[in-house]
């Protein structure tokens, strides 16, 4: 499990804009790279990155080898209704990974 | 023959030249047909989106930048999609966002990889099929994907 960190309040006000902040860690391998033998060192990505509050896609992402190491995205959302803010990731090698961020509109 | 001044000198300058060749990456198109492919051949219009970056990069491997776009974000208006194109890297795409009337906010931010100085450019489609644009030269002085980091 890669680390991620996700930065957003706690709570809401109904209506209101929230901001997210998401950092994942990983290498973003370009391929275009060689390594320390000379040769190329083969491409790694996180291809996709996705937002759903409740189930519902609210933000998508895809990523190409210019995003920067430790993929860092930010995107804002509508305050609806309590409920989860579902965060995933995937890429190269089978890469997947999800978090969960409760928010609660008041 | 013995090393002299003026020889030393031209020896240095060819090195410096050669360091300056970039290996060249034939499979990435240009810029316009690149923003072709995202738009599907219709117009796009200057204004509505701002590209906000730092116009000197001092180092290209991590390079904050934001997008924002004019729009209310309502049912019936909003930004369908974000996406940042750069004219000199292996490959033109950087970045595609999909968004829709729940961002409330069409503003998005990340961190991206610029191997060279050159051109960017932010398109943003719009609920009604309108393209919109915004266009920034960056000056990078420390190349991403060719040195290692």
């Amino acid at each position: 499990m890669a680390r991620a960190l996700i930065t957003m309040p706690k709570t809401a006000k109904r209506g209101e804009i929230v901001e997210i902040r998401t950092l994942i860690a990983h290498p973003m391998e370009t391929g275009y790279r060689a390594g320390d033998d000379g040769q190329l060192v083969p491409r790694d990505l996180i291809r996709r990155f996705s937002c759903r509050y409740d189930g519902e896609l609210v933000f998508s992402a895809e990523l190409f080898p210019a995003v920067a190491a430790n993929p860092y995205i930010t995107f804002c959302t509508l305050a609806t209704a309590s409920g989860t803010l579902q965060f995933s990731w995937e890429g190269d090698r089978g890469f997947s990974q999800t978090e969960n961020v409760v928010l609660t509109v008041t | 023959m013995s090393v002299t001044r003026r020889t030393l000198l031209s020896a240095g300058a060819a090195i410096g030249t050669l360091l300056v060749v970039r290996p060249s990456y034939a499979e990435a198109g240009d810029l316009p047909s690149a923003i072709k492919a995202f738009t599907n051949g219709a117009p796009v219009q200057r204004g509505r989106v701002k590209l906000d970056i730092a116009p000197l990069v001092e180092n290209g491997n991590t390079v904050p930048i934001t997008v924002h776009v004019t729009s209310p974000m309502s049912a019936t208006d909003h930004v369908l999609a974000i996406t940042v194109l750069n004219e000199k890297n292996p490959q033109r795409d950087v970045i595609t966002c999909r968004l829709g009337p729940r961002s409330g906010r069409a503003d998005i931010s990340a961190r991206i990889r610029l191997a060279t100085s050159q051109q960017l450019v932010a398109i943003a489609q719009m609920s009604d099929g309108s393209f919109w644009s915004d266009t920034v030269d960056v000056i990078v002085t420390l190349a991403a994907c060719i040195e290692t980091p």
